[in-house]
Order: C-alpha cells, then structure tokens, then sequence
C-alpha cells in the first residue's frame, strides 16, 4: 500500500531544510508559503529518505478568500505519497512559482490550472490557455464566475 | 479501295469486316461514305465496345472488391441497393455525378480539372494491345510492350498536376511521395519485363503470348515476384499506397476534389488493377491459351485470378513507410531485377532456340536463383528486426529496484 | 550549394482520420523531418468540473462516464473510490469483486480499441480493426446484461454497484473466458510478426524511462518504457491485493513494446477475472447509503489503474450533497505532455504511429 506520509513528520524535515516556509499541517497535509513552493518541491524531490520522483498531479481549489493549490506527489522508490499544499489570498492576480523545471508533466497541468482558474505561474515556459481560446473573457472555475448573458 | 492507313493492315480481320460494312453505306444518296469516316466508325465501334466492356466490369469489380474485403474483415459488405447489393455500383455513380463540384479557391484551373483525364487516360490505353482471345485485339503494335511502359507512365504527371493545383499542402505532400514512388518504381518493372522479352523475342504482345510454350511464370519466377510488386506500387495499392494514406493525408492529391472528377479518380485507379492483371496474364500466364473452354473465358479467369491475388494482398498488409518503400525498390528489387537480367541473358544465349527439355532445365535454374534470393534476403533483412516472442509475463519486483513492493 | 529549403507549417487539424478524437496539431516540417509540434485541444471541453459542483454525488456518476468514453466503468470506479474514501464507507465483498471483473472486462475493451485502431493508423485497411471489435462486440452484449447500456455505464455507485448480475451473466462470462485466450492467439498470429509491423514500429517513438517519469506518464506506456509501477500492485484497492497477476513490462519503449504490452495485458486481465469468478460468494452488492450522500467536510484523492493509466479524482467535500471541488487528473492529458519530445526529429509517418500507440482518449484530455 502507498503510505501517505504523516503531515508533521515531512513539516519537520522541510522546515529544517528550508526555515520559514511550513505554515501548519495536519494528518496527511502540509502548508507551505506560495513562494517557497519551488525549493520546497525541489528539497521533496532530490532528498533521498522522502525522494519524491514523481509528480501525481496538479491542481487549485478556490476557497473564496484564497486558492489553494495543492500538489500530489509520489515516490517510486519508498511508495510513500506527499500532499503539499499552499494558499494564495486574494483574488486578483494570485501567483505561484512554476514546478515546470522541476518535472516536465507539471506544464500541461499548470497551463489548466492558469486557464480555468486564473493563477499565475511565474517561471513557466508557455503559459497560454490550454482549454479555452486566447481572449476569452474571466476564468470559468471561479466560484464568482457568471456566464455571459446570451 | 485500298485503305489508305497503314495500321490497318495489321488489324484483325473482325476489324476489316467492320470496315468493310461500313465503306459500302450510303447516307441519303451520297455516295459511299469516304474511307477516312468508315475507319474512323469501325475503330470507334470496337474502340467504344471494348471501354465500356472494361468500365462495366470495373464497375462490378467494385462491388466484388467491397464483398470481399468485407469478407476478409468478417463482416458483410455492401447489401443494401438491388438483389446482394448489386445496384451499389449505379448508386456510386448517381451520388458522385449529383455532387456539387467543389473548386477551392486558388487552384490553378485548367491544371485542375485537367488531372483527373490525365489520369484516367492511362489505364484505358494499357487495354489497346492485350490480346483478349484468340485473335482478338485493338492493334498488335510491333512496340506492344513499350507502348504499354509508356503509358504507364502518364500517371506520375497526373498526380502532380492534381497535387500542384489543389492548393493545399497535403496534397502536395502526397504528390511529392507519388512522384518519388512511382518513378523508382519504374526501373524494376522494365528489368522484369526485360526478362519476359529476352525468352519471347518480341515486342508485341500476341507474339509474346504466342512464344509461351511454358507460362513465363514457371520460367521467370523472379521476374514475376518483382513485377507484381512493381506494378503494385505504380498503382498505388496497398501495401504501397503511401500516396493517398487514409490515416495520414487525409485523401493524398485527391483531397480537393469531389463529385465525378473525384470519380474519375477512383474509376481510375480501379481499372489500373484489371490493366495489371491483364499485362501479368499476357506476359507471365500464357494469356488466353487455355484447353477446351473458348478463349475469351481463360483470359478472364486468369485476369479475375490475378486481380483477386491483388486484392488480398491489399486486404492483408499494413502499409510501409515512404523511405521503406524507396529503399525497397532501390536496394532489393533494383539488384534482383539485374541479377534475373543477367541470368535469363546467359541461358538464352547457352540455348538459342530452346527443347522444351532445356526450357524445363531453365526453369529449374531460375526456380533455385529465385528461391535462394528471396530467402536470402529475407533473412538478412530479418536479422536486423528479429521478431521477438511476446512479452513473458514479468514478476513484479521491487518499484525502480529499490525496495520490494507488496 | 546547399539549397535553400523552407519549413512549413501544417495544421493536422481537429478534423482527421486518424487523430483519435478532436485533436489538432500544428507541426513544422522540413521535408518529411519534423522540426516542432504544437498540441491545441480544448475541442471537446465540456466543463466537466464545475458541472459537478451541481450535481449530487450520484448523479456525478454519469459525469465521470464520459470522460473517457472507450472505458467508462473505470472512470466510475476511480470516482466512486474517492467518495467512499471521503466518507468512509466500505463496499460489501461481492460489491468488490464484481466491480474487479467489470474494470479488467472494461480494460480488455479499451485496449482492443487501441490495438484495433493503432493498426489502422499503420495501414492495414481496417482488417485487423474489425477483427478487435468482433471480440469488443461480445463483451459489450456482457455489459448490457448487467445494467442495460453497452457503453456509457454508469454501473457502479457510492458504496457498491448498482445491481447484482443476473445468472446468465456467469454463464456467458465463463464462455467468454474459455475463447477469448484463442482470439488473442490469433491476433498475436496475425500481427506481431507482421513483417511490414516490425520495420514500422520497432525503434521509432522511444520513450526513456527518465523521460516518462518526469512528464509523469502511466499506464502501458510507463510500462513499456521499462517503469514497474502499477498502482493494482502498489497501493492495491477493491481485491487486487487477493488475485495474482503480473505486470507486463517493456524494455525500449518504442511503438511495438507499446502494442506488446497491451497485449501482454489483456492476457493478465483474462487471469485477474478467472481468479475473481472462481473466488466471489454470495452476498449483497451495495453498503446501506443514503441516497443523498453527504461526506463530512475535507478533500480526498482516489485512483485507479485504468486502462489509459492513472485516473484519478480529487474530491473537496463542504458537507453538502454537492462536491465543493471536483478536480480529474487524467491520465490521456499528461501523456500528451511526452508527445513532443517523442516527435521530434521524426517522420510524418512515424508521428501518426506514435500517436496511435500513446493511446489517448480527448473526452478525457478535454473533459
């Protein structure tokens, strides 16, 4: 079985790795400041007791006051999963550091997440809109989005 | 009266019957019509007899063609219009001529609507030297065979012409590999030929059905092996037909084009079939010479043969790739064709005017060269790609070798 | 001289007969070499995700059935586990191993489409396409004895699945267990040593293992590149953990281990549903589950194996009928990611059979 790692223990090995970037955890979750989420990941990846190869899967939830992005990974070699997440507040213009370096499949992804939620990625080779054509106006995941009247 | 043409002479005799009925008609009390026009009406007669022959039974061709890929795919075929689906052929037709003719915008126009003729041109040409039967011919041209390489060649600028003027950059894609497979394809079909003609001794069609004592197929395997797939890439049938590839082109030169020019392009490219057929069964199986059924009916069931070989050929075989496919013909078809050269040129000049003894000697030879070739490179070919066995299941160890996953 | 060449751009555009669904691509060519390829879907964007925030965790179901519509029941499975996860609820025995035997049977579908329709990118006239979906049709009649439709399902539910089979079902199972091994047979006869199949697609669209793991791939395509990682092996959910099979893997990644291994799979799926007939019992096939679902407030992730590679659902729950975030990874998405490196310095041809073999589905990509 792939064992989710306890919150608290990848808190404490990332705050000793990089201080000031864990904001709570819980059981299965740890919160991280949205600007540390690129050393954060790349600690996750190349340390070898956690050792996280491979990035599951990228997505945002839109909790009014903040997005929250959440980042599912998985290690191959230990088959112990890690789920980081992190909270952008404010609505307009929300960005996050973009984990395209870090793993290749994490581009498609983010472009949707930029697409359909509307958060920023900096750093990011290519971030157009994937799903819906350049010009279309707002983000349709948003909570506050109101289809156009016909 | 002497006719004036000099062909004539070496028409056949249901010809000059014909001519003759006709140089003794009178329209209102003119007198005999002139020669020119008798000739001209007799030839148009035979002329428009024998087209219509060889499109009707294209067209029925179509329908078989249809049953029997659906055979082969275990399903049924078309089954709908008339008794078994007979009437799909006349249903094709009416659709195709009652489709609006698209012409997209910036096409070159006359080149346009000009390709599809070319195109069509040459498969019908191939049927004026073939002897049907015994005796039976438009013309016995002394050149039969070069006039029938010739003419083979006339698709290569039809296809270009249609991918050129379409505008549209997947029909030029599939007019550039056109012209690339069908001129490297060209050399292999004369090499094989070269072969026939050294043991008939003549150009013309009838003499060499008549020089075939032995079908040419048992005394020229090679030749026969690299002629049939010659003739399968000048045609652009499957496993050959990268020109008009269906999952990658889209239609190839004739994507731009609908209603009956596309037609014509598709009329055309099944009459090319029943063409091969029938130049394979006039060089290789003794043409219409056959026991005791009449003359006619051996051709057609050797043609119908050979067109059916072609078809599940083309039902079977995934297709090759563009550079496969060139070098096909350059390094594996190109040397054996020389190679059969070669050999055919010494036994005909070791045995001038062969025995039949000596020819079954020769086909011996040239049965063990054949084999020994085609094995031979087949082996070498599949040295490089050796087929595996399928996958043996794998026990699962642990994850990127690290630690045993349960 | 060298001469002066210009690349140009095509479009293979939504519109193609070969581009498995409304996939467009804008490739540069030079000569037949190609220099970049530029995937634009979004064709079929439905809106799947925000349409689930309205829709009851029931009715959510049918939503998840056209995803990838080639295996629907999987897509159910990978939802209903992230439901029961969220709320905890544990479907009863028989509720598992029919929901096994309908994934693995779901899973022989969706990779006799793929090998059917990979061989008709190559060329084959259709021939070896109607012989896959000759064996496709039987399990598709399999299926409409269970709940009536053959293709967009909608089988499983919250807590278990929705009916039981009825007994004719084992009967023609069995059958179908006793033939199908001959048909594969058959195919392998027909296909795998196809000369004209080896030379196309024997070294051409090679996947390094590395490569797949940082574009995170799965599914055959992980496999056959050389990965061992099945998510029935290594975080096993329903009975995966009670039947033994194996994990056909690959050794270089191009085309043909790609089609071997789907192959290779289809024969282990015929295993996994022997072991799972012979072992079910006798019981009910749904927990006692309100019909409106309510899971307490929290997030879950659920995945399954399917036959594409890892589906997963990410559930955000407020308490309420509705999920509050209903987020799909699929798997057809991020293996197009992979496409371009594989692409490039390719032929024409060669691109059309790789993208046949990577086997992606765009209800899926698009949702």
């Amino acid at each position: 079985m792939t064992t989710v790692l306890a919150g608290d223990v990848i808190a404490r090995l990332v705050e000793d790795f990089i201080p000031g970037s864990v904001k709570e955890w819980n059981a299965s979750d740890v919160w991280v400041k949205p600007e540390s989420i690129l050393e954060v990941c790349t600690f996750l990846k190349t340390d070898t007791a956690l050792g996280c190869d491979y990035l599951i899967s990228v997505s945002a939830v839109d909790y009014i006051e903040y997005f929250e992005m959440v980042y599912h990974l998985v290690s191959m070699s230990n088959n112990h999963s890690v789920v980081l997440k992190a909270k952008c507040l404010g609505r307009e213009d929300p960005t996050v550091p973009s984990i395209t370096s870090l793993w290749q499949g994490a581009d498609f992804q983010e472009r949707e997440v930029y697409d359909l939620m509307g958060v920023k990625f900096s750093g990011h080779p290519n971030l157009k809109r994937i799903m819906l054509w350049e010009g279309f106006p707002g983000h349709p995941q948003r909570k506050d989005y109101l289809e156009p009247p016909r | 009266m002497e006719p004036i043409y000099v062909p004539f002479r070496e028409a056949n005799s249901f010809y000059r019957n014909l001519y003759d009925l006709f140089a003794e008609w009178s329209f209102w009390g003119v007198s005999p019509i002139p020669d020119w026009l008798a000739y001209f009406l007799a030839g148009f007669l035979i002329v428009f007899t024998v087209v219509n022959t060889v499109v009707i039974v294209t067209t029925i061709g179509t329908w078989v063609e249809r049953r029997l890929i659906g055979r082969f795919q275990s399903r049924v075929g078309p089954n709908r219009w008339g008794p078994w689906g007979l009437a799909t052929p006349i249903a094709d037709a009416v659709k195709l001529l009652s489709k609006e003719d698209t012409r997209p915008e910036g096409v070159d126009g006359w080149v346009f609507n000009l390709a599809p003729l070319v195109f069509i041109v040459s498969p019908l040409l191939v049927f004026a030297v073939i002897p049907f039967g015994e005796g039976t011919y438009i013309a016995n041209l002394n050149i039969g065979i070069l006039f029938i390489i010739a003419v083979t060649t006339a698709p290569t600028i039809a296809m270009f012409m249609a991918g050129w003027a379409s505008g549209n950059r997947y029909s030029l894609f599939g007019a550039m590999r056109g012209v690339a497979q069908l001129v490297s394809y060209e050399v292999p079909m004369v090499l094989s030929i070269v072969g026939v003609l050294l043991l008939s001794g003549s150009l013309s069609l009838v003499d060499i059905v008549e020089a075939q004592r032995i079908p040419f197929i048992v005394l020229q395997p090679l030749g026969f092996f690299i002629f049939l797939l010659a003739i399968s890439a000048e045609m652009n049938r499957s496993p050959f037909d990268i020109v008009e590839a269906d999952s990658e082109l889209v239609a190839g030169f004739h994507t731009e084009y609908s209603g009956m020019k596309w037609g014509t392009f598709q009329l055309a490219e099944f009459i090319a079939p029943f063409g091969a057929a029938a130049i394979i069964t006039t060089l290789f199986l003794k043409g219409w010479d056959g026991p005791l059924l009449p003359s006619h009916l051996w051709f057609f069931g050797k043609v119908c043969f050979v067109w059916f070989v072609l078809l599940w050929i083309r039902a079977t075989l995934p297709r090759l790739r563009v550079d496969q496919i060139m070098a096909l013909a350059w390094k594996f078809l190109f040397p054996l064709g020389i190679l059969n050269l070669f050999i055919t040129a010494a036994q005909v000049l070791v045995w001038e005017d062969p025995t039949t003894g000596q020819l079954w000697i020769m086909a011996g030879i040239n049965w063990a060269v054949a084999i020994a070739c085609l094995v031979g490179v087949s082996q070498l070919m599949s040295d490089k790609l050796s087929t595996r066995a399928p996958l043996a299941p794998v026990p699962v160890k642990g994850a990127r070798g690290l630690r045993e996953v349960r | 001289m060298p001469i002066r060449t210009e690349p140009v751009t095509i479009n293979l555009g939504p519109q193609h007969p070969s581009t498995h669904g409304v996939f467009r691509m804008r490739i540069t060519f030079d000569g037949e070499i190609i220099l970049d390829v530029e995937p634009v879907f979004g064709y079929l964007h439905r809106g799947s995700e925000k349409l689930a925030e309205e829709r009851t965790y029931t009715q959510v179901i049918t939503l998840t059935d056209r995803l990838d519509y080639v295996s629907s029941m999987s897509n159910n499975l990978a939802y209903v586990l992230a439901v029961e996860k969220l709320a905890g609820i544990n479907p009863p025995e028989r509720a598992m191993y029919i929901r096994v035997i309908v994934a693995e049977l779901q899973r022989i579908v969706s990779h006799l489409v793929a090998t059917g329709f990979f061989l008709n990118d190559l060329g084959a006239l259709a021939t070896p396409l109607m012989y896959c979906f000759r064996e496709r049709e039987k399990i598709l009649d399999l299926f409409e004895m269970l709940c009536g439709a053959r293709i967009t399902l909608s089988y499983m539910r919250v807590g278990g699945v929705f009916q039981d089979a009825p007994p004719d079902f084992w009967h023609s199972l069995r059958d179908f267990l006793n033939y199908m091994p001959g048909y594969i047979d058959e195919y392998e006869t027909l296909i795998t040593g196809n000369e004209i199949m080896l030379i196309r697609t024997k070294g051409t669209g090679i996947l390094s293992g590395e490569t797949a793991i940082n574009s995170s791939i799965s599914g055959p395509i992980l496999r056959a590149s050389g990965v061992n990682w099945d998510l029935r092996k290594t975080d096993p959910y329903d009975v995966y953990d009670r039947v033994d099979f194996d994990v056909p893997q690959g050794t270089v990644g191009d085309n043909y281990d790609r089609y071997l291994t789907r192959v290779a799979e289809m024969r282990q799926s015929l295993r996994i549903i022997e072991q799972c007939v012979d072992q079910i019992e006798e019981g009910p096939v749904r927990a006692e589950v309100p019909a409106l679902v309510r899971p307490p407030i929290g997030d879950a992730y659920g995945h399954v194996e399917g036959p594409k590679g890892e589906l997963g659902f990410y559930i955000v729950s407020d308490g309420s009928i509705a999920p509050y975030r209903f987020k799909i990874r699929s798997p057809s998405l991020i293996n197009l990611s992979a496409l371009r490196g594989m692409l490039l310095g390719s032929k024409l041809a060669d691109m059309i059979v790789t993208f046949g073999s990577m086997d992606i589905n765009m209800g899926e990509v698009d949702r």
